[in-house]
Protein backbone atom coordinates (compact mmCIF):
# COMPACT_ATOMS: atom_id res chain seq x y z
CA UNK A 1 0.00 0.00 0.00
CA UNK A 2 0.99 3.57 -0.49
CA UNK A 3 -0.87 6.81 -0.93
CA UNK A 4 -1.49 9.29 -3.69
CA UNK A 5 -2.66 12.87 -3.72
CA UNK A 6 -6.19 13.42 -4.99
CA UNK A 7 -7.39 16.24 -7.26
CA UNK A 8 -7.78 18.62 -4.34
CA UNK A 9 -4.53 17.67 -2.70
CA UNK A 10 -6.30 15.24 -0.41
CA UNK A 11 -4.57 12.01 0.54
CA UNK A 12 -5.97 8.76 -0.78
CA UNK A 13 -4.64 5.49 0.61
CA UNK A 14 -4.23 3.03 -2.24
CA UNK A 15 -3.19 -0.54 -2.85
CA UNK A 16 -1.05 -1.25 -5.86
CA UNK A 17 -2.20 -4.32 -7.75
CA UNK A 18 -0.55 -5.99 -10.69
CA UNK A 19 -3.51 -6.99 -12.82
CA UNK A 20 -2.66 -9.15 -15.74
CA UNK A 21 -1.94 -9.67 -18.47
CA UNK A 22 -4.19 -12.66 -18.04
CA UNK A 23 -4.50 -15.33 -20.69
CA UNK A 24 -7.87 -16.69 -21.70
CA UNK A 25 -7.61 -20.43 -21.10
CA UNK A 26 -11.13 -21.54 -21.81
CA UNK A 27 -14.43 -20.09 -22.94
CA UNK A 28 -17.51 -21.85 -21.64
CA UNK A 29 -20.82 -21.46 -23.39
CA UNK A 30 -24.41 -21.81 -22.38
CA UNK A 31 -25.03 -23.88 -25.50
CA UNK A 32 -21.92 -26.02 -25.03
CA UNK A 33 -21.37 -28.94 -22.72
CA UNK A 34 -20.75 -26.67 -19.75
CA UNK A 35 -24.22 -25.19 -19.87
CA UNK A 36 -23.26 -21.70 -18.71
CA UNK A 37 -21.29 -18.70 -19.95
CA UNK A 38 -17.91 -18.06 -18.40
CA UNK A 39 -14.28 -17.38 -19.19
CA UNK A 40 -11.33 -19.01 -17.48
CA UNK A 41 -8.32 -16.73 -17.02
CA UNK A 42 -4.77 -17.57 -16.05
CA UNK A 43 -2.30 -15.30 -14.26
CA UNK A 44 1.45 -15.66 -13.77
CA UNK A 45 3.78 -18.49 -14.62
CA UNK A 46 4.03 -22.00 -13.29
CA UNK A 47 6.71 -24.62 -13.84
CA UNK A 48 5.50 -27.59 -15.82
CA UNK A 49 7.00 -29.87 -13.18
CA UNK A 50 4.70 -28.30 -10.61
CA UNK A 51 1.52 -28.93 -12.57
CA UNK A 52 -0.71 -31.93 -12.10
CA UNK A 53 -1.58 -33.96 -15.18
CA UNK A 54 -5.20 -32.73 -15.33
CA UNK A 55 -3.95 -29.15 -15.07
CA UNK A 56 -1.50 -29.69 -17.89
CA UNK A 57 -4.31 -31.05 -20.02
CA UNK A 58 -6.29 -27.85 -19.59
CA UNK A 59 -3.33 -25.67 -20.56
CA UNK A 60 -2.44 -27.94 -23.46
CA UNK A 61 -5.96 -27.83 -24.85
CA UNK A 62 -5.80 -24.06 -24.81
CA UNK A 63 -2.26 -23.99 -26.20
CA UNK A 64 -1.06 -21.62 -23.49
CA UNK A 65 1.74 -21.70 -20.91
CA UNK A 66 0.85 -23.03 -17.46
CA UNK A 67 -0.45 -20.26 -15.18
CA UNK A 68 0.09 -19.87 -11.46
CA UNK A 69 -3.49 -18.95 -10.73
CA UNK A 70 -6.56 -19.94 -12.71
CA UNK A 71 -9.86 -18.22 -12.10
CA UNK A 72 -13.20 -18.55 -13.77
CA UNK A 73 -15.44 -15.54 -14.27
CA UNK A 74 -19.12 -15.69 -15.16
CA UNK A 75 -19.97 -13.34 -18.02
CA UNK A 76 -23.08 -12.60 -20.04
CA UNK A 77 -23.43 -14.28 -23.42
CA UNK A 78 -23.00 -10.90 -25.07
CA UNK A 79 -19.67 -10.27 -23.36
CA UNK A 80 -18.54 -13.77 -24.18
CA UNK A 81 -18.04 -12.84 -27.82
CA UNK A 82 -15.12 -10.59 -26.83
CA UNK A 83 -13.01 -13.49 -25.56
CA UNK A 84 -10.96 -15.96 -27.60
CA UNK A 85 -8.78 -18.70 -26.15
CA UNK A 86 -5.11 -17.77 -26.13
CA UNK A 87 -5.70 -14.03 -26.15
CA UNK A 88 -4.84 -11.89 -23.19
CA UNK A 89 -6.97 -9.66 -21.03
CA UNK A 90 -5.23 -6.71 -19.45
CA UNK A 91 -5.70 -3.86 -17.08
CA UNK A 92 -7.23 -1.56 -19.69
CA UNK A 93 -10.62 -3.18 -19.10
CA UNK A 94 -10.82 -1.14 -15.91
CA UNK A 95 -11.51 2.56 -15.97
CA UNK A 96 -10.59 5.15 -13.40
CA UNK A 97 -13.52 5.75 -11.08
CA UNK A 98 -15.01 2.29 -11.64
CA UNK A 99 -16.13 0.24 -8.66
CA UNK A 100 -14.87 -3.31 -8.23
CA UNK A 101 -15.18 -6.19 -5.78
CA UNK A 102 -11.94 -7.76 -4.62
CA UNK A 103 -11.70 -11.31 -3.32
CA UNK A 104 -8.65 -12.84 -1.73
CA UNK A 105 -7.38 -14.96 1.12
CA UNK A 106 -7.18 -12.96 4.33
CA UNK A 107 -4.03 -12.96 6.43
CA UNK A 108 -3.97 -15.96 8.75
CA UNK A 109 -4.02 -15.20 12.47
CA UNK A 110 -3.94 -18.79 13.62
CA UNK A 111 -6.01 -20.00 16.55
CA UNK A 112 -7.28 -16.74 17.99
CA UNK A 113 -9.14 -16.01 21.20
CA UNK A 114 -12.60 -14.46 21.36
CA UNK A 115 -11.34 -10.93 21.89
CA UNK A 116 -9.35 -10.85 18.69
CA UNK A 117 -11.71 -13.06 16.71
CA UNK A 118 -15.14 -11.75 17.69
CA UNK A 119 -14.29 -8.45 19.40
CA UNK A 120 -15.53 -9.61 22.80
CA UNK A 121 -14.95 -7.06 25.54
CA UNK A 122 -13.07 -9.21 28.02
CA UNK A 123 -13.33 -8.94 31.76
CA UNK A 124 -14.50 -5.60 33.10
CA UNK A 125 -12.70 -5.91 36.41
CA UNK A 126 -9.13 -7.00 36.10
CA UNK A 127 -7.93 -6.56 39.64
CA UNK A 128 -9.48 -7.15 43.09
CA UNK A 129 -8.72 -10.84 43.04
CA UNK A 130 -9.95 -11.59 39.52
CA UNK A 131 -7.78 -14.48 38.47
CA UNK A 132 -7.05 -15.83 34.97
CA UNK A 133 -10.20 -14.37 33.48
CA UNK A 134 -9.12 -11.20 31.66
CA UNK A 135 -9.59 -12.35 28.07
CA UNK A 136 -12.18 -15.08 28.49
CA UNK A 137 -15.52 -15.21 26.73
CA UNK A 138 -17.67 -15.85 29.81
CA UNK A 139 -20.74 -18.03 29.85
CA UNK A 140 -21.54 -20.06 26.75
CA UNK A 141 -25.11 -20.93 27.58
CA UNK A 142 -27.74 -21.93 30.12
CA UNK A 143 -27.83 -24.89 32.47
CA UNK A 144 -30.72 -27.34 32.85
CA UNK A 145 -32.38 -26.28 29.62
CA UNK A 146 -31.26 -26.92 26.91
CA UNK A 147 -28.27 -28.58 28.55
CA UNK A 148 -26.21 -28.01 25.46
CA UNK A 149 -24.44 -25.18 23.69
CA UNK A 150 -26.51 -23.65 20.91
CA UNK A 151 -25.07 -23.82 17.40
CA UNK A 152 -23.32 -20.68 16.18
CA UNK A 153 -21.88 -19.86 19.60
CA UNK A 154 -18.90 -17.55 19.08
CA UNK A 155 -15.76 -19.09 20.50
CA UNK A 156 -12.04 -19.15 19.94
CA UNK A 157 -10.72 -20.75 16.78
CA UNK A 158 -9.01 -20.19 13.46
CA UNK A 159 -9.04 -16.55 12.37
CA UNK A 160 -8.08 -15.41 8.91
CA UNK A 161 -6.59 -17.49 6.10
CA UNK A 162 -10.10 -17.65 4.69
CA UNK A 163 -11.72 -16.29 1.56
CA UNK A 164 -12.67 -12.66 2.05
CA UNK A 165 -14.31 -10.15 -0.26
CA UNK A 166 -14.26 -6.38 -0.04
CA UNK A 167 -16.95 -4.80 -2.15
CA UNK A 168 -17.21 -1.44 -3.86
CA UNK A 169 -13.54 -0.60 -4.05
CA UNK A 170 -12.85 2.37 -6.29
CA UNK A 171 -10.27 2.18 -9.06
CA UNK A 172 -8.22 5.35 -8.69
CA UNK A 173 -5.58 4.73 -11.29
CA UNK A 174 -4.77 2.52 -14.26
CA UNK A 175 -1.22 2.18 -15.55
CA UNK A 176 -1.44 0.14 -18.72
CA UNK A 177 2.29 -0.04 -19.46
CA UNK A 178 3.07 -1.72 -16.12
CA UNK A 179 -0.27 -3.57 -15.80
CA UNK A 180 -0.87 -1.78 -12.53
CA UNK A 181 -4.11 -0.82 -10.86
CA UNK A 182 -4.48 1.57 -7.97
CA UNK A 183 -7.34 0.53 -5.72
CA UNK A 184 -8.67 2.81 -3.01
CA UNK A 185 -8.07 1.45 0.47
CA UNK A 186 -7.05 -2.03 1.46
CA UNK A 187 -7.65 -5.42 -0.12
CA UNK A 188 -7.71 -8.83 1.59
CA UNK A 189 -4.48 -10.75 2.06
CA UNK A 190 -0.79 -10.33 2.55
CA UNK A 191 1.58 -8.45 0.22
CA UNK A 192 2.22 -10.39 -3.01
CA UNK A 193 -0.94 -12.43 -2.49
CA UNK A 194 -3.21 -13.29 -5.36
CA UNK A 195 -6.58 -11.60 -5.57
CA UNK A 196 -9.55 -11.75 -7.84
CA UNK A 197 -10.96 -8.46 -9.12
CA UNK A 198 -14.35 -8.20 -10.73
CA UNK A 199 -16.86 -5.55 -11.61
CA UNK A 200 -18.98 -4.70 -8.61
CA UNK A 201 -22.01 -6.86 -8.21
CA UNK B 1 6.11 -10.22 -12.80
CA UNK B 2 7.11 -6.93 -11.29
CA UNK B 3 8.57 -6.61 -7.83
CA UNK B 4 5.94 -5.03 -5.56
CA UNK B 5 8.31 -2.69 -3.80
CA UNK B 6 9.72 -1.40 -7.09
CA UNK B 7 6.23 -0.82 -8.45
CA UNK B 8 5.25 1.17 -5.37
CA UNK B 9 8.39 3.27 -5.61
CA UNK B 10 7.66 3.99 -9.23
CA UNK B 11 4.18 5.30 -8.43
CA UNK B 12 5.50 7.34 -5.52
CA UNK B 13 8.32 8.87 -7.51
CA UNK B 14 5.80 10.39 -9.90
CA UNK B 15 4.39 12.46 -7.08
CA UNK B 16 7.52 13.71 -5.38
CA UNK B 17 7.96 17.46 -5.46
CA UNK B 18 11.15 18.78 -6.88
CA UNK B 19 10.86 22.25 -5.38
CA UNK B 20 11.33 21.39 -1.72
CA UNK B 21 14.00 23.65 -0.16
CA UNK B 22 16.63 22.26 2.18
CA UNK B 23 15.70 22.90 5.77
CA UNK B 24 15.94 21.13 9.07
CA UNK B 25 14.71 21.32 12.62
CA UNK B 26 15.31 24.74 14.15
CA UNK B 27 14.76 26.64 10.94
CA UNK B 28 12.06 29.27 10.77
CA UNK B 29 9.68 28.51 7.93
CA UNK B 30 6.84 30.29 6.22
CA UNK B 31 4.56 27.66 4.73
CA UNK B 32 2.17 28.91 2.08
CA UNK B 33 -0.87 26.66 2.26
CA UNK B 34 -3.66 26.54 -0.29
CA UNK B 35 -6.97 26.74 1.51
CA UNK B 36 -10.31 25.99 -0.09
CA UNK B 37 -13.35 27.78 1.18
CA UNK B 38 -16.33 26.59 -0.78
CA UNK B 39 -15.34 27.25 -4.36
CA UNK B 40 -12.77 29.90 -3.64
CA UNK B 41 -9.16 29.15 -3.07
CA UNK B 42 -6.75 31.34 -1.19
CA UNK B 43 -3.31 31.09 0.31
CA UNK B 44 -2.59 31.24 4.00
CA UNK B 45 0.88 31.58 5.42
CA UNK B 46 1.81 29.61 8.49
CA UNK B 47 5.06 30.88 9.94
CA UNK B 48 6.95 29.27 12.77
CA UNK B 49 9.82 27.09 13.83
CA UNK B 50 10.28 23.66 12.31
CA UNK B 51 10.53 21.37 15.32
CA UNK B 52 11.06 18.15 13.46
CA UNK B 53 11.11 16.32 10.19
CA UNK B 54 9.94 12.82 9.46
CA UNK B 55 11.70 11.56 6.35
CA UNK B 56 9.82 8.77 4.58
CA UNK B 57 9.82 9.40 0.85
CA UNK B 58 6.41 10.47 -0.36
CA UNK B 59 5.04 10.19 3.16
CA UNK B 60 7.56 12.64 4.62
CA UNK B 61 6.19 15.24 7.00
CA UNK B 62 7.47 18.19 8.96
CA UNK B 63 6.09 19.92 12.00
CA UNK B 64 5.95 23.70 12.38
CA UNK B 65 5.30 25.34 15.72
CA UNK B 66 4.30 28.87 16.45
CA UNK B 67 2.84 30.69 19.41
CA UNK B 68 -0.31 32.49 18.43
CA UNK B 69 -1.94 34.73 21.04
CA UNK B 70 -0.13 32.87 23.83
CA UNK B 71 -1.39 29.54 22.51
CA UNK B 72 1.13 27.14 21.09
CA UNK B 73 0.03 25.89 17.68
CA UNK B 74 1.68 23.04 15.83
CA UNK B 75 0.88 21.91 12.32
CA UNK B 76 2.12 18.80 10.63
CA UNK B 77 2.51 19.18 6.87
CA UNK B 78 3.06 16.55 4.25
CA UNK B 79 6.28 17.60 2.57
CA UNK B 80 5.10 16.61 -0.91
CA UNK B 81 1.50 17.76 -0.59
CA UNK B 82 0.19 19.77 -3.54
CA UNK B 83 -1.70 21.85 -0.99
CA UNK B 84 1.56 23.53 -0.10
CA UNK B 85 2.17 26.38 -2.51
CA UNK B 86 5.71 26.95 -1.33
CA UNK B 87 7.97 26.71 1.67
CA UNK B 88 10.12 29.70 2.52
CA UNK B 89 13.11 29.30 4.77
CA UNK B 90 13.16 32.54 6.78
CA UNK B 91 16.00 31.74 9.10
CA UNK B 92 18.32 28.90 9.92
CA UNK B 93 18.55 28.01 13.57
CA UNK B 94 21.48 26.58 15.44
CA UNK B 95 20.21 23.56 17.33
CA UNK B 96 21.82 20.38 18.59
CA UNK B 97 19.05 17.87 18.15
CA UNK B 98 16.74 16.67 15.39
CA UNK B 99 13.43 16.95 17.27
CA UNK B 100 12.82 20.11 19.24
CA UNK B 101 9.94 18.85 21.36
CA UNK B 102 11.47 20.54 24.40
CA UNK B 103 10.23 23.87 22.99
CA UNK B 104 6.72 22.88 24.04
CA UNK B 105 7.65 23.28 27.66
CA UNK B 106 9.44 26.59 27.23
CA UNK B 107 7.92 30.03 26.92
CA UNK B 108 9.10 33.56 26.36
CA UNK B 109 12.81 34.24 26.02
CA UNK B 110 13.70 30.63 26.80
CA UNK B 111 11.83 29.44 23.73
CA UNK B 112 14.08 31.30 21.34
CA UNK B 113 16.47 29.57 19.01
CA UNK B 114 19.85 31.02 18.16
CA UNK B 115 20.13 31.92 14.52
CA UNK B 116 22.89 30.48 12.39
CA UNK B 117 23.72 34.04 11.35
CA UNK B 118 24.57 35.08 14.90
CA UNK B 119 26.65 31.99 15.49
CA UNK B 120 28.91 32.52 12.52
CA UNK B 121 29.87 36.05 13.58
Amino acid sequence: MTHIFGPRGNLIAVTLVEAGPNTVIQVKEQGGKDGYDAVKLGFGEKKISRCTRPELGVFKAAGVDPARSVQEFRVTSKELAGYTVGESVDVTMFREGAKVDVTGTSKGRGFAGVIKRHHFKGAKERSHGTHEYKRHGGSIGTSAWPSRVLPGRKMAGQLGNARATVRNIEVVGVFAEDNLLLLKGAVPGAPDGIIRIRERV
Amino acid sequence: MMNGRIAIEKIERLQLRQDVPTFKAGDTLAVHVRIREGEKERIQVFEGVCIGRHNDGLHSTFTVRKVSYQIGVERVFLLHSPRIEKIEVKDQGRVRRAKLYFLRDLTGKKARIRSMRDVKK
